[in-house]
């Protein structure tokens, strides 16, 4: 459609992008009936993919969240997280980052108490990085129930939620599941950030097609907000690409083409969550030593499979698979033909080594 | 400066005012804030115990539900609309006909309208025919487009490339490899942080600058008088620049003047520079747009460094191949030997996976599949070289237009000038 229409051209988009992806892209995220785009106090930023996304609502709160310039301002990311978060933050100015408990080895699960006490403790006003769903790395997402606990500790605390949503659609195969946790702090009077990528759900990785949702008391603050938003953004890139935001910004408008897209997305996670049941079994018949049920238990593109850093390396150099040396593997990477040598590898790697 | 919740927020004045760290129940200082209510409202706000009446913007520390009904943003100013593009907002509010929009920097055709190139049309084809997939770009870009970008800049027979000394990674068109540029001499030009603009630059030269954490001076470069380049002016203030500090040259087509040293000028600038050892910055938004020609247009780039000057460069493709909203761009840092430019890339890397991770793909793709097939290299020469004209086409006409509307002033600045912008000479009152 986009590619035949030869009315559009190259011209460049205002600072924050195109205005009906910001919109769609934030309705998608806090839901059609959401009354905090009722009440209008919604505002989307188009950024260059999740990490744009990640920047800027750093950049703006360095400068304008807990004072002017507050670079003391604690920031909570999850231990463990993506590696990159602690860089945008830091880069962003950000002097005191610190991690809160979220992954318990010991039972392959989340350590809830370990997180609530970490945030009981924290200085009221720290920012919280909280994952949409899918946790990366390890699959591991709160039950309703456990965010519910979680909201209410930040909001006695004051903490500021900052969401990375970065597979929305992608984790359970449904957009409205994954996006519970962030609808559920809005629905809560929460004031928030909201990092969405489109990079998977939408598979325009390279397109680096991004949006921060900003959702204020008001709409008068939420104008503020965005203004101050442009003038980051203006140093930045000076405006966002218009390509990737097109398609999306088309197919959440056509309705054929939204039904094909959440279609699609339902492929993609369903075919992952085969994966995961078919890996595990697998690991089950040959008995490999240990429990398996984490590999279907956790969510999304990754799984934290317990290994240690000898049998990773084992997988790697002996078998030629290759993964992090946290034992995270993309279940993306697992086909219908390689199952059965990933299984025997990881048999051998857990009986060997 | 902390917040704490008792403290009221009103009115802040941007950047001075200053908030006191405060703990629930006390004031260790008097916060400067320029207060609007009466005195001993004022008095009571200062008392955290109190709850809070009046639907200013504060926060209560004690009474979570009237803290919940006020904002984190209740302090934040509403940003003035930006310079540039806030006329291209004002020209679009405007219902009268007669409208024309001279301001933003963005090529129109004769009628008015924004301008796809062919060879552009047809790099999209061969794209689209490829039906590549839209995996990740690596962090620096595409590798092919880099390499075509920096002989772009220095010209296939450079030393620079055959011994390659140098490093180019794609960036969001210009303003990101300027932002590249300028968060990475924060990190690593531990000789200064003073950047040398020229008076007058583009606008956004100086908030990209700031925000990466440097200072800002400048030299002088326009001459009102003469509507042209202040030369002496410019020599006299650039040898004068602590040695060692930055200092940024529009390759051509300065903007937004229109005013640019001639080749004998920039040999006598690069001289200077020399001497004072200074570390240059290039910025070429405009080559092949300002002259029709490329290897003229940069000609500046090359000769410093020839002159033994390793350079850094941000490119733009924006206007040059008319991919504005593509975000087309590349930054080149020219080091000493191959080695000095893979630990530089690697720090590169460092700077962008923070920022956004790797690049958008469509824009580098079209300028890669034109800059590296000769018929569409030479469609686009041709391309430039038809929009260039036109620009010059027009500056001759408006002269002659001047002059038969009776105008007796001296317009010959708007033929001398160069590039898509002109200073006029008009003044404000003028402009209005």
């Amino acid at each position: 459609m986009i590619a035949s229409d030869t009315s559009l051209n190259h011209e460049y988009l205002p600072i924050l992008g195109l205005p009906d992806f910001r919109a769609n892209a934030s309705r998608i995220a806090l839901g059609d009936d959401s009354p905090a785009i009722k009440e209008g106090r919604v505002g989307g930023v188009q950024c260059l993919g999740g990490t744009g996304a990640l920047r800027i609502g750093a950049e703006f709160l360095r400068r304008w969240y807990n004072g002017n310039n507050n670079t003391t301002t604690p920031v909570y990311i999850s231990s463990p997280s993506w590696e990159n978060h602690n860089s945008v933050f830091t880069d962003a100015g950000f002097k005191d980052i610190r991690t809160y408990r979220y992954w318990d080895p010991a039972k392959r699960g989340l350590d809830l108490q370990g997180l609530l006490e970490d945030m009981e403790a924290a200085p009221e006003f720290s920012i919280f990085i909280l994952h949409a769903c899918a946790h990366n790395p390890t699959g591991t997402d709160p039950t309703q129930e456990q965010w519910k606990q979680i909201a209410t500790v930040m909001k006695r605390r004051f903490l500021f939620p900052f969401f990375d949503s970065a597979y929305q659609g992608f984790a359970s195969g449904c957009l409205d599941r994954d996006a519970w946790a962030v609808r559920y702090f809005v629905a809560q009077g929460f004031e928030l950030f909201c990092a969405q990528s489109f990079s998977k759900n939408f598979g325009l990785y390279n397109e680096r097609v991004g949006n921060l949702s900003v959702v204020g008391k008001d709409a008068n603050n939420v104008q503020r907000v965005l203004s101050q938003m442009e003038k980051i953004a203006r140093t930045t890139w000076s405006n966002p690409p218009s390509q990737g935001a097109r398609i999306v910004a088309t197919t959440l408008t056509s309705p054929l083409l939204f039904a094909e897209w959440k279609d699609n997305v339902k492929t993609m996670a369903d075919r992952v969550l085969l994966m995961r049941s078919e890996l595990r079994s697998r690991l089950e018949d040959l008995g490999t030593p240990g429990t398996w049920s984490h590999i279907t238990d956790q969510i999304g593109m990754f799984s934290f499979t317990g290994l240690n850093p000898k049998q990773v390396d084992y997988m790697i150099k002996e078998k030629h698979i290759y993964l992090m040396a946290s034992g995270r593997i993309n279940m993306c990477g697992l086909t219908t033909k390689n199952l059965d040598y990933v299984a025997s590898s990881i048999h051998e790697a857990v009986t060997k080594i | 400066m902390g917040r704490a919740r008792g403290v009221p927020v009103l009115r802040l004045r941007p950047r001075s005012a200053r908030l006191c760290r405060q703990q629930p129940g006390k004031c260790a200082r008097k916060p400067r804030l320029r207060l609007r209510v009466p005195a001993p409202r004022a008095m009571a706000l200062l008392q955290p115990s109190r709850l809070l009446g009046a639907a200013t913007s504060r926060r209560a520390c004690l009474a979570p539900a009237a803290a919940r009904s006020s904002s984190w943003w209740s302090h934040v100013e509403m940003g003035p609309p930006d310079p540039i593009l806030g006329v291209t907002e004002a020209f679009r509010r405007d219902t009268n006909t007669k409208k024309m929009n001279l301001g933003v920097g963005a090529y129109r055709d004769d009628n008015g309208k924004p301008y796809v190139l062919n060879c552009v049309r047809k790099a999209e084809a061969q794209i689209a025919a490829k039906k590549m997939d839209k995996e990740y770009l690596p962090i620096a870009g595409l590798a092919e487009f880099n390499k075509a970008s920096a002989e772009l800049a220095l010209g296939e027979t450079s030393e620079v490339i055959k011994n390659g000394r140098y490093v180019t990674v794609q960036s969001i068109s210009g303003t990101g490899s300027l932002r590249i540029g300028a968060n990475f001499l924060q990190r690593f030009f531990k000789s200064s942080h003073d950047v040398y603009l020229p008076k007058p630059s583009w606008g956004n030269h100086t908030p990209i600058f700031r925000d990466a954490g440097l200072q800002l001076q400048a030299y002088r470069y326009y001459d009102p008088k003469t509507c042209g380049f202040d030369f002496s002016g410019a020599l006299d203030d650039i040898s004068k620049i602590p040695e060692k500090s930055i200092i940024l040259f529009h390759a051509c087509a300065h903007n937004p003047t229109g005013v640019d040293p001639r080749p004998e000028q920039w040999k006598e600038l690069a001289s200077v520079v020399k001497k004072r050892n200074l570390f240059v910055f290039f910025d070429m938004a405009y080559q092949g747009f300002a002259s029709g020609d490329i290897n003229r247009d940069a000609w500046a780039v090359r000769h410093f460094i020839e002159q033994g000057i390793n350079i850094v460069l941000s490119q733009s493709y924006a206007k040059n191949m008319g991919l504005y909203g593509e975000r087309v761009g590349a930054f080149t840092v020219i080091c000493s030997d191959a080695e000095e430019a893979k630990r530089v890339e690697s720090q590169l890397k460092i700077l962008i996976r923070p920022m956004y991770s790797n690049p958008p793909i469509n824009g580098a793709r079209i300028a890669s599949t034109i800059l590296n097939s000769p018929d569409l290299r030479k469609e686009w020469l041709g391309e430039v070289k038809g929009m260039a004209d036109r620009i010059i086409g027009m500056r001759t006409q408006l002269v002659s237009n001047l002059k038969k509307e009776g105008s007796s002033y001296n317009w010959q600045h708007i033929t001398d000038q160069i590039g898509m912008f002109c200073f006029t000479g008009l003044k404000p009152e003028q402009g209005s």
